[in-house]
């Protein structure tokens, strides 16, 4: 993009599109929502945790939706929790990005016959960025849904946001 | 001490109130209770020397699935009759020894006393087996819903059950 590698160049002077920067910026920190509801998020510990270390690409948990960019919802989402899922994600400040985790948050995965107790996919009640498959996602899969993430991200401009 | 004997010890006491034994089961011998004595005989089985059950290891409901289908007039189908059970599971910790129990109600009427105040840890199974199966346990401190959303309709473990179509303005079915 060339927008870090001439920093210490040409006088500490930067010249790049607004959007780029603030794209760059909203891409290179995503804090997540600390938040976990089944063996996925076992999975999105162990990617937040030193062996895989999610830290590196600046998404770093968060316990306040007020403070949060991104919801992971990993796991399975029960009628009771998604109206509470629903809240917390109203509580997020714009800009705010939603990553699906596994098959039962993406299309209730293996409660999608008998599962009276679960919501057929989270995408019923908050517009989803990312579907991540698995039952559930290694950690590289998570990676993998961020990095798609990331690149939408780079791709809005101050306007509006993509939604495509 | 052996379920026979134990049986007969119980049959000794209470009479009528022990129904019967089952023993050609792969399980532990069952003995079957007057669902509106099962607080008594409980209580019983915890404090008298000989037996000292100390522990519920498990309270559970079960829908036995023996009701009969009628179809009325217009073409509908409803289920009527049946019972539903509710299997103790208790233990000895002292003397070593198992027993189970059951109690069997009507449908339409699925009342048990509670034995809440003879093991607490039964609390919890009481209200889960109200919530899946909508036993009434009689005497009990709170028996709400512990799973389901409180404002949840009908018992969802129920063999005649059947899933609405919303939930909170929420599609239901996949």
């Amino acid at each position: 993009m060339g927008l870090l590698d001439k920093e210490f160049n040409d006088s500490n002077i930067v010249v790049a599109k607004m959007e780029d920067v603030m794209n760059w910026a909203r891409l290179s920190s995503l804090w997540q929502l600390s938040f976990g509801l089944a063996c996925c998020a076992i999975e999105m510990m162990a990617a937040s945790a030193s062996n895989y270390d999610f830290d590196r690409f600046g998404v770093m948990p968060r316990p306040t939706p007020r403070q949060a960019d991104v919801i992971i919802i990993s796991g399975t989402v029960t009628l009771k929790m998604a109206t509470r899922i629903k809240r917390l994600y109203e509580q997020m400040p714009d800009p705010k990005y939603i990553i699906s985790m596994g098959s039962c948050a993406n299309s209730g995965g293996p409660y999608w016959e008998h599962g009276y107790h679960v919501l057929k996919g989270i995408d019923r009640i908050i517009p989803v960025d990312v579907y991540v498959p698995g039952c559930p996602p290694r950690p590289e899969a998570l990676f993998e849904g961020l990095l798609k993430l990331q690149e939408k991200i780079r791709t809005e401009t101050i306007r509006t946001k993509k939604t495509a | 001490m052996s379920a026979e004997e134990i049986y007969n010890l119980l049959k000794e006491k209470f009479g009528d109130s022990i129904l019967e034994m089952v023993s050609d089961v792969p399980t532990e011998s069952i003995i079957s209770v007057n669902p509106l004595q099962i607080n008594v005989v409980c209580e019983f089985l915890r404090d008298s020397e000989k037996l000292q059950f100390n522990s519920l290891m498990n309270l559970s409901g079960v829908d036995d699935d023996n009701s009969s289908k009628v179809t009325n007039e217009d073409g509908t189908v409803s289920i009527s009759g049946g019972t539903l059970t509710v299997y103790y599971h208790l233990d000895s910790t002292i003397l070593k020894h198992k027993i189970t129990l059951k109690v069997s109600t009507e449908k339409d009427k699925p009342e048990v006393e509670s034995v809440t105040s003879i093991w607490h840890s039964a609390n919890w199974h009481e209200r889960e087996a109200y919530d899946m199966y909508g036993f009434i346990f009689l005497n009990h401190p709170d028996l709400t819903r512990i799973l389901m959303p409180y404002d949840w309709e009908g018992f969802p473990l129920r063999k005649d059950y059947e899933n609405p179509e919303f939930y909170e303005g929420m599609k239901i079915p996949y």
